[in-house]
C-alpha cells in the first residue's frame, strides 16, 4: 500500500487541550516537559486547528490533555468541532467538571466520553492519582454520562498494583453502564520509563490478567467491549504504534506544536512545527517530524526486509529511541531485535524488585531534577 | 414471529455515539463510533440507512427486497445476522 493523497489523509487527532490536571498519574503520557498555560492556545487559534482538521480529512478528535475540562472554553471548542461536522470525544479524569458543565458539553454535540480509572481500590487509585477524593468524584461522573444518554468508556491503566484486579475494573465498568472499556496495560515511555520499577507487573501476573480479560470478554459478550492492550515488554511483535507513522493520526500540544505521537518529544534532534507558523495541512504533508519515519524507506534492513513491515510499521519510534538511544532502531519489543532478550530481562528485574515510591508527573520537575536516567539495552 | 434472534417487530437505530457520514475526502459512507471509524460495505450502507428507529424491522426487509428484486426469505436471515453482528458490536441498539 503506497502513500496516495486519499490514504494520507489522517483520520484522528488527539488534541491536548492543556497540560494542567488536578491528577499526577506517575504513567502520564504527557511529556516530562509539560507547556504553561501561558503557552496554551487560544480559543480562536484551536478553533482554527478544528477547521483546518476537518478540511484535512480527520473525521474524529479527541479532546486530551492534561485535564481538558479545566479549559473554560471546552464547550465552545465542541460544539464548533461539531459545527464542522467532527466526531468529538472526551478524555477526562471526571474530577474537575460539575453537572451543570456537563449537560452543557452534552448540549453542544459531544459524542462520547472516556473517563479513567486509576484502580477500584480506593485508597490506591488515589494514591496512583496523588489526589484524594477522587474516586468518589469519578463514580458520580459516570452516572452524570450515563443521565445525558452518552455512551461511556471506562479507560484503566493497569500497572503492578491494580493487575490483580482487572476483573474488579471490569465489573466496575459493567455496573457504571459502560459500553466499552479499556484495558491498557502501562506503555513505557517519559514519566512511566522513569516510574518503571513502581509500574512494572510480573510476567505470571500479566499472564494471569490476560487471561482473565478474555474470559471476561467471553462472559460479558453483546453487555460491554473490552479492549486489551499489553505491555510491549513482554510481547513478541511490536505494536503498530500510531497505525503507522504520520498515517493516520496527528497530536496537536497545548501550544500548538503537531507531533506525529503523543511521546515523539522525547526524540531530541527532531524539530516540531506549530500551527502558530504553518497550516495543519502543510505540517502533516511536508514537515520533517512526519516524513522522516512515514512509510518504509527509513527502516533499517531488519525491518525492511520483515514481512510484517506494513502491519507493524517497525513498531514504536519513541521506544526504539528509549531503549536503544536512536529512534530509527527496530523497536526492541520485537522478537527480531537484538535486543528483545535485554528488553525482557529490564522488564523482569523491574518486576521482581521492590516497588520504589512514585515520581509524581508534575510541572517543573526537570529530567536533571530527579537524577533518574532512562534505561539504555546493550546488543546482547 | 422471531428468527435469528431479532424481532421482526422491533425498530432498529443507531447506539448512542454512532454516526453515520459521507466522508467528503475519501468519498465514501463512514461509521462514527467511540474510539473507532468503519466503512460498511455496500449492503451493510443499505441497511444502516434504514435504521432510523422509525421504521419496522420487516418493513425495513420489505424495502428492501422491492428494491433489489431479491427472494424475501434469505434477505431476512442476511438483515437479521448482520444486525445481530451490529449490535453485538454496541453499534446498533433497537
Amino acid at each position: 500500500m503506497n502513500a496516495t493523497p486519499e490514504t494520507l489523509a489522517p483520520m484522528a487527532a488527539l488534541l491536548e487541550l492543556t497540560h494542567r490536571c488536578p491528577l499526577q498519574c506517575p504513567y502520564c503520557s504527557n511529556p516530562v516537559e509539560l507547556d504553561r498555560a501561558k503557552d496554551e492556545l487560544s480559543t480562536a487559534e484551536w478553533c482554527a486547528v478544528l477547521d483546518q482538521a476537518a478540511a484535512l480529512g480527520i473525521v474524529q478528535v479527541h479532546f486530551s490533555g492534561g485535564e481538558p475540562t479545566v479549559r473554560r472554553d471546552l464547550v465552545d471548542l465542541t460544539a464548533h468541532a461539531r459545527a464542522v461536522g467532527l466526531y468529538t470525544n472526551l478524555i477526562t479524569s471526571g474530577v474537575a467538571i460539575d453537572r451543570a458543565r456537563f449537560a452543557a458539553l452534552v448540549a453542544a454535540g459531544l459524542d462520547h466520553v472516556q473517563l479513567s480509572f486509576q484502580d477500584v481500590d480506593v485508597e490506591t487509585a488515589e494514591r496512583i492519582g496523588n489526589h484524594k477524593g477522587a474516586q468518589a468524584k469519578k463514580l458520580a461522573f459516570a452516572v452524570w454520562v450515563r443521565e445525558e444518554g452518552l455512551p461511556l468508556t471506562i479507560n484503566a491503566v493497569v500497572n503492578r498494583h491494580n493487575v490483580r484486579r482487572v476483573d474488579a475494573l471490569i465489573e466496575m465498568a459493567v455496573a457504571l453502564g459502560a459500553g466499552r472499556v479499556e484495558i491498557a496495560h502501562v506503555q513505557y515511555y517519559g514519566w512511566a520509563l522513569r516510574n518503571i520499577g513502581a509500574l512494572m507487573p510480573t510476567l505470571a501476573d500479566l499472564e494471569e490478567a490476560t487471561r482473565r480479560v478474555e474470559a471476561a470478554r467471553e462472559r460479558l459478550r453483546g453487555r460491554i467491549v473490552i479492549d486489551y492492550v499489553v505491555p510491549d515488554y513482554y510481547a513478541r511483535m511490536p505494536k503498530a504504534c500510531m497505525g503507522g507513522w504520520g498515517r493516520r493520526f496527528l497530536n496537536v500540544t497545548p501550544s500548538g506544536h503537531v507531533l506525529p505521537c503523543h511521546a515523539a518529544e522525547t526524540i531530541p534532534d527532531m524539530a516540531f512545527e506549530s500551527v502558530r507558523d504553518r497550516s495543519l495541512a502543510e505540517i502533516w504533508r511536508s514537515s520533517e517530524a512526519f516524513q522522516r519515519f512515514r512509510g518504509i524507506d527509513w527502516m533499517p534492513e531488519l525491518c525492511r526486509s520483515c514481512d510484517q513491515r506494513e502491519i507493524d510499521w517497525g513498531g514504536c519510534r519513541c521506544q526504539a529511541l528509549a531503549l536503544t538511544g536512536s529512534a530509527a532502531e527496530t523497536d526492541p519489543a520485537c522478537g527480531k531485535s537484538p535486543r528483545h532478550a535485554a528488553l525482557r530481562a529490564l522488564a523482569e528485574a523491574a518486576s521482581a524488585a521492590a516497588a520504589p515510591p512514585f515520581h509524581y508527573r508534575r510541572m517543573g520537575l526537570r529530567s536533571e531534577d530527579d537524577g533518574m536516567k532512562s534505561p539504555a539495552l546493550q546488543t546482547s | 414471529m422471531t428468527e435469528g434472534g431479532l424481532a421482526l417487530e422491533s425498530f432498529p437505530r443507531l447506539a448512542p455515539g454512532v454516526r453515520l457520514k459521507f466522508d467528503e475526502t475519501r468519498q465514501q459512507w463512514i461509521v462514527l463510533a467511540p474510539e473507532r471509524v468503519l466503512v460498511p460495505d455496500e449492503t451493510a450502507l443499505e441497511v444502516l440507512q434504514r435504521c432510523d428507529g422509525a421504521t419496522r424491522l420487516d418493513a425495513l426487509i420489505d424495502d428492501l427486497a422491492r428494491s433489489y428484486d431479491a427472494d424475501r426469505g434469505e434477505i431476512t436471515t442476511d438483515v437479521q445476522e448482520l444486525l445481530n453482528g451490529l449490535i453485538e458490536k454496541r453499534l446498533l441498539t433497537i
